[in-house]
């Protein structure tokens, strides 16, 4: 019998660990995703990167007139834009990612069928998450880039070390991207998705980016450092500062389960929903 | 010799305490096509998934290429082309952009692809629809460019689930026709149908499936001698005299079915019949004479119509 192209270079994994999972073809996954992001409304896709940005003016230079100069607990004043900054870069990262990973994903599971045309191929469920969370990580990427470019200028970024706030971003929208696609792969009902809007405004509101946790009491500061936010916000503001310290790793180590758990029980959950 | 493509023993599936398929046994041969006719709910979407390792099975033996879909999937699924009941095209890209990526996800160089479109859409007569979005197609447009999109990596094996479904009359005798060319081509077709023309026009082999079991096999042709007579005479009185002539009927011929708006005589001279009934004093309403068919089939297997 002929073997096609198609059979030979599906059958290099013949043997491999997890072929039943990964056909090693995420890239095929994220080509889809921008083929169909060269057709769609750019304005979307900038208002995403747009909206950290007007925070910024808005209360980095409206509020702050009448806030001044603050010590951000490191014994140096810096003016309050400067404090939010690192604060909204992290959102920024977290918003350009949640948003591809769940509506978006929740539209081609539910609506679409795009995952079970994909699925009819030789891709396994893990290249289906991680095509799709590495698309989702790359928007994160793309707005978290946008806005140090914008503030960088200003002076907002005082430190050299602000340089590794950019992979960083990358790795905090792996995160968010992972767990959002992991959470959206378990719901069922649009009502559902809506908890994922309730969750991040006070997520966003909360988790340090206008002012230090300090404010709080300890008990609702040991909730706040829970949330993933926080350790985003702990990790840019401490590279943007240059305030850099070994304890900086657990937020890198927060990240990295985050990552591991969401492409797991995203790649559990396909697999229990197109392969039963 | 020919050779098994696919080969499935006691093959069982169950969903909680529902058994969808229930110990079947078949196998289909290289360049056959083999098509699985029954009701909705008879087990076939469910044995296709199955083959097409997008399913798992609870129990039974299957292997698919010689390997098995529960362990090598994703090699099993290299060689497939599927065409689902429900359309999964890509409604955020165009008819071009559709082909090409799901030649990407079987991992197929972006040149080659590029080569194959112009053929593909030439298939699919849909030359004139290169860059138009999916979403403004036709039912039938969409159902050739998803057939065109299973083609684009090579298949040895094509699983067609309820292909014409829901199409109007001519959309049907055109996707037909692509299909036959497939068929001349010698790739071998696995066929869902609940349409007993479209078996009998399609597959050289069939299976009658009802409620997850096979309840007979063979060409459509010898299913029909088996089960069935050369002609069936088709007499209606009145849906509330049907039942009460009923064992008048009875006596003229091999074997009846009174179904509520009429009765069926089988016999090999159906003619004969109706004059013997119009001799009798009887003067149905209407009357029309007929060949068997797979419906008959059907209907003598399970007791019930095909489409209900």
């Amino acid at each position: 019998m002929k073997t096609s192209r198609a059979v030979a270079i599906a059958e290099r994994r013949v043997g491999q660990p997890g072929e039943r999972y990964y056909a090693g073809r995420a890239r095929a996954v994220m080509e889809r995703s921008f083929i169909a992001f060269r057709s769609s409304t750019w304005l979307i896709i900038l208002s995403g990167f747009l909206e950290p940005v007007m925070y910024l003016f808005s209360f980095g230079y409206g509020v702050g007139k009448f806030i001044g100069d603050i010590d951000p607990g490191t014994g140096t004043m810096i003016s309050y834009a400067a404090f939010i900054a690192p604060g909204l870069l992290a959102t920024s990262a977290m918003n350009g990612a949640i948003y591809d990973s769940t509506w978006n994903v929740f539209f081609k599971m539910n609506e679409s069928r795009l995952y079970h045309g994909m699925l009819a191929t030789s891709l396994g469920p893990m290249d289906v998450a991680l095509g799709e969370i590495g698309w989702a990580l790359l928007r994160g990427f793309i707005y978290a880039t946008g806005f140090t470019i914008v503030v960088a200028p200003l002076g907002l970024i005082p430190s050299w070390w602000g340089v590794l706030a950019i992979p960083s971003a990358v790795l905090i929208a792996f995160g968010f991207a992972s767990l959002g696609m992991a959470v959206t792969s378990y719901f069922k009902s649009y009502q559902q998705m809506g908890f994922i809007n309730i969750a991040l405004l006070p997520i966003f509101l909360f988790s340090g980016s206008f002012y230090p946790l300090t404010v709080f009491p300890g008990w609702m500061q040991g909730v706040i450092k829970v949330f993933p936010l926080w350790h985003a916000i702990e990790l840019i503001r401490g590279l943007t500062l240059g305030v850099v310290n070994a304890g900086m790793l657990t937020h890198v180590a927060y990240f990295l389960v985050m990552i591991i758990c969401g492409l797991f029980f995203t790649t559990r959950r396909l697999n229990a929903l197109f392969m039963r | 010799m020919s050779e098994n493509l696919i080969e499935v023993r006691g093959l069982t599936k169950k969903y909680g305490d529902f058994v969808a398929v229930n110990g079947i046994d078949f196998h289909v041969q290289k360049s056959e096509s083999f098509g699985f006719l029954g009701p909705n709910g008879a087990g076939k979407s469910t044995t296709m998934r199955i083959i097409a390792a997008t399913s798992q099975r609870t129990s039974g033996e299957v292997s698919v290429l010689g390997k098995d879909p529960e362990i090598q999937g994703p090699q099993i699924r290299a060689h497939l082309g599927v065409v689902p009941q429900q359309d999964n095209l890509d409604a955020q890209l165009t008819v071009s952009e559709n082909l090409y990526i799901y030649g990407r996800y079987f991992g197929l160089p972006s040149k080659f692809i590029k080569s194959k479109i112009n053929d593909l859409l030439e298939f699919a007569q849909l030359e004139e629809k290169r860059d138009v979005k999916v979403e403004a197609l036709s039912g039938g447009m969409k159902r050739r460019l998803t057939i065109a999109r299973s083609l684009v990596s090579e298949p040895d094996i094509l699983i067609l689930d309820e292909p014409t479904t829901g199409l109007d009359p001519q959309a049907r005798h055109i996707l037909w026709d692509r299909l036959f060319r497939l068929k001349e081509d010698g790739i071998t077709l696995l066929i869902t149908t609940h349409y007993m023309d479209e078996a009998e026009q399609l597959c050289d082999r069939l299976m009658v499936m009802d409620k997850g079991s096979i309840m007979a096999e063979g060409s459509p042709a010898a299913l029909i001698k088996k089960y069935s007579t050369k002609e069936v005479l088709e007499v209606r009185f009145g849906s509330d005299r049907n039942a009460e002539m009923a064992p008048a009927m009875q006596q003229l011929c091999e074997r009846i079915e009174v179904l509520p708006d009429r009765i069926l005589l089988y016999s090999d001279d159906a003619e004969a019949v109706l004059e013997s009934i119009v001799a009798g004093g009887n003067h149905p309403n209407t009357s029309l004479v007929r060949r068997s068919s797979l419906e008959d089939v059907f209907l003598r297997l399970t007791g019930r119509s095909l489409i209900e």
